[in-house]
């Protein structure tokens, strides 16, 4: 079945996501906004996230060529930038930006600009990452999030007694095949 | 299904309430947009601060709460919580991803109800509406209190209560969330749970009523307003007095905040000033604001030196002052550092006692007997211990103090105001005098906090300052003084020209003989005690001009009938110091001292 192959892909590379840091339970949050009147909330969010925040990216590029740097500005690109990456629980991105602070609290430019560019990539990773996996949800069929199958849930027990968050429903029933 | 959100269902309070969310990020306001939807509430999302301003000026009675973001490019989230909190007194929810104690602190302090960190839990937005209740239930309670202590000091309950809970340093954040609920709990049992059933005596200043407000000021003049005035031409009937008075308090707080953002910012802002404005009125604060700038960088540079003789000879001084009055043993131990501030603070002081004079003279006696003996104790008490304090602390420019001030400093900025209340209930002169002169030590006490320690401006002063207050003038001269006391009285004259809304340049033609005084001054050496006290004064030369400026320009401003005029101009001072301590780089201490200067200012400003 491919589809079902589809969907079972789709909530493992979800679950990747949470396993190896990349996003946090904002993230689930965000799912769980998800519902009939907004069917594609949270890549809508995702999507608004990283149309927004190359803004951002461009303010601290431009604090960080100038000399000397200004570290109160620096921080405070950072605070906006660490504030929107919260928003779709962007884990990693938000350390960075955590360390980043920290290095501009103590006046260390070479931290600063090391840490951006780790931050960056951190930035550039998951956008990749969530690309392929809101590519992968589309592609797994159509959205049964629309009318939440109360019964398939009966059909994996198993997910009910191992339940560690919630699970948007259309990747539920994957378990269950 | 087991994603199971706090959704109220049955409940139709909750749902419908009107919220607005502030947010420069569009992703969070989109986020938060949700969330709130779907707890049922109404939402309106703005990216701007200054739209949300808007938004709340044009729809009046639009919003039952804000939630905004603290750093937002075109306002600081800050500003914004304070001009909401002023003109339409709704709750406001400030949000940060930073949870920074001192930031918080901050957003708490300039009276945010709550402040949540991001990422926002749909939970904790679920449960906002008890802020709603809590607004409307505390504004009973503190009607309630002002019916029940009469006239005497509106805010005094907010300020012992944040005295207690606040005065330790450090983060005791918890506390003071701890001691909200606390009260609150206490609300509940009393059966206050009823918002409707206790409307009527909450005063809610919806923008109507605001702008009525405004217009009486602009009718009146801002130079004469008094909330009496403005109670006769607002013509609402449940408004009272007290009312008036502690927004008129607001208003000119608001309005000193505006116009220092103007000189700031002067693209911005230009629309409210008109809204707002009467004239002359925004001149007068940017000048006090770079007068004490100055003053303070004249009395850095003097510090030191003149410290040291003075702090030892001026113990004589003090025994004249005894033999006037038995409060005034307590006084040597101001009296090093009061070279600092020259001559400036006293006149000052003297000025809003006066003030105080005519505001309360229309008091009834009762209440007035009410209260002396009690303040009179208690006035005793704090000065005593502030010159204990002082004593045991050598005067220290560094920040360092801050902590050992704290203790005391909270008490004293609210006997100020206390004090004022009886100078004039009290008319015999000698009780006058020595309540003035505690009144100006007290004062200058709450000045305290400031780096340069502008507390108790001369032992001098007290001597002279009864014969400028009181209208009556009884000369108190000690032989030593003479100098000091005509260049008081003089100052003295400016007062009451203030008070008789002098036109400006009289007040500056007041000025020029003390000037030349201190300039005549100036050629004795520094030997004697009296020559001492004479270089209290030398050092203020230097600042003589801005004083009599200040003077005038506040003639403008502070009406004689209005106790809440102390309060503003305390926390005017206050607001200059945060303000520029804030930006300045995080000192813990720094922050600490703040977080003491601050309470208060806050408390006063947005709690009642």
């Amino acid at each position: 079945m491919d589809r079902n192959q589809v969907h079972r892909q789709v909530a493992l590379m979800r679950q990747s996501f949470f396993d190896q840091g990349f996003l946090d339970e904002q993230f689930i949050q965000l799912e769980e906004l998800q519902d009939e009147a907004n069917p594609n909330f949270v890549e809508e969010v995702v999507t608004l996230y990283y149309r927004d925040s190359t803004r951002l990216i461009l303010n601290i590029e431009q604090a960080l060529e100038k000399s000397p740097l200004d570290f109160n500005k620096l921080d405070c690109h950072m605070h906006q930038f660490k504030g929107s990456s919260s928003s779709i629980g962007a884990k990693k991105v938000k350390s960075e930006c955590t360390q980043f602070r920290e290095y501009c609290k103590a006046g260390n430019g070479e931290g600063c600009m090391r840490t951006f560019q780790q931050l960056k990539k951190e930035y550039a990773i998951l956008k990749k990452k969530l690309e392929t996996y809101f590519q992968m949800a589309r592609q797994a069929g159509p959205k049964e999030i629309a009318c939440r199958p109360k019964p398939k849930l009966d059909i994996c027990p198993d997910l009910e007694k191992n339940y560690v968050g919630w699970i948007p429903s259309r990747f539920r029933y994957t378990f269950s095949f | 299904m087991e994603n199971g959100f706090p959704i109220p269902k049955t409940d139709k309070f909750p749902a419908g309430l009107r919220v607005l969310v502030v947010d420069d990020d569009p992703t969070w306001l989109k986020i938060l947009e949700k969330m709130l939807r779907r707890c049922l509430y109404e939402v309106t999302t703005c990216g701007l601060a200054r739209d949300a301003l808007r938004m709340l000026r044009e729809r009046k009675d639009g919003f039952d709460i804000v939630i905004s973001d603290v750093n937002m490019p075109d306002m600081d989230g800050f500003k914004l919580l304070e001009r909401v909190g002023l003109e339409m007194d709704l709750p406001v929810i400030m949000m940060s991803v930073d949870g920074e104690t001192s930031r918080v602190m901050k957003g708490v302090q300039h009276g945010a109800c709550d402040y949540l960190l991001k990422p926002i839990r749909m939970k904790e937005l679920s449960n906002i509406w008890q802020h709603v209740i809590r607004k409307k239930i505390h504004e009973v309670k503190d009607t309630e209190s002002h019916e029940s202590m009469g006239n005497i000091q509106l805010m005094r309950n907010e300020s012992d209560d944040f005295h207690d809970g606040l005065l330790p340093s450090g983060g005791n954040l918890g506390a003071v969330k701890k001691r909200k609920d606390m009260e609150n709990g206490k609300h509940d049992e009393q059966g206050l749970v009823d918002p409707s059933a206790s409307k009527k005596a909450r005063v809610v200043w919806s923008v109507d009523l605001h702008q009525k407000f405004v217009d009486a000021v602009n009718q009146i003049g801002f130079d004469k307003v008094g909330p009496k005035k403005i109670l006769d031409l607002m013509n609402v009937p449940w408004l009272t007095r007290e009312h008036v008075a502690s927004h008129l308090q607001k208003f000119r707080l608001y309005l000193s905040r505006l116009q220092k953002e103007n000189e700031q910012k002067s693209s911005f802002g230009g629309l409210k000033q008109q809204d707002f404005s009467s004239g002359d009125l925004p001149g007068g604060f940017g000048f006090q604001n770079s007068i004490s700038m100055d003053l303070k960088n004249a009395a850095n540079r003097n510090f030191g030196y003149i410290r040291n003789e003075i702090s030892i000879d001026n113990l004589e001084p003090k025994v004249h002052e005894g033999d006037m009055k038995g409060m005034v043993s307590f006084l040597p131990g101001t009296k090093p550092t009061s070279p600092l501030m020259g001559d400036f603070p006293p006149h000052h002081k003297a000025r809003m006692s006066s003030q105080m004079d005519l505001t309360h003279s229309f008091k009834s006696l009762d209440q007035n007997f009410k209260h002396q003996p009690l303040e009179s104790t208690l006035s005793t008490q704090k000065w005593n211990k502030v010159s204990m304090m002082q004593f045991k602390q050598p005067p220290n420019q560094e920040p360092k103090p801050y902590p050992l001030l704290e203790d005391d400093h909270s008490p004293l900025l609210f006997s100020g105001p206390k004090h004022h209340f009886q100078v004039d209930l009290q008319n015999s002169a000698p009780s006058t005098d020595l309540r003035t002169s505690l009144q100006v030590c007290n004062n200058s006490s709450s000045v305290k906090i400031r780096p340069l320690n502008t507390q108790c401006r001369s032992n001098d002063d007290r001597i002279e300052f009864p014969t400028g207050c009181t209208i009556n003038s009884i000369p108190l001269a000690t032989g030593s003084h003479i100098k000091n006391q005509e260049a008081f009285e003089t100052a003295s004259t400016v007062t009451l020209g203030v008070k008789n809304h002098m036109v400006a340049e009289n007040c500056i033609n007041n000025w020029e003989p003390v000037r030349e005084k201190l300039t005549a001054g100036e050629q004795a050496l520094p030997s004697s005690l009296e020559e001492n006290s004479q270089s209290c004064l030398l050092q203020g030369d230097g600042c003589t001009e801005d004083i009599g400026y200040q003077n005038v320009e506040l003639s403008d401003y502070y009406n004689p009938e209005l106790i809440a005029d102390l309060q503003a101009q305390y926390y005017d001072e206050f607001e200059f110091n945060c303000d520029k301590l804030f930006d300045s780089i995080e000192n813990p201490l720094v922050d600490q001292g703040l977080f003491m200067a601050y309470p208060q200012a806050a408390r006063v400003n947005f709690c009642d």
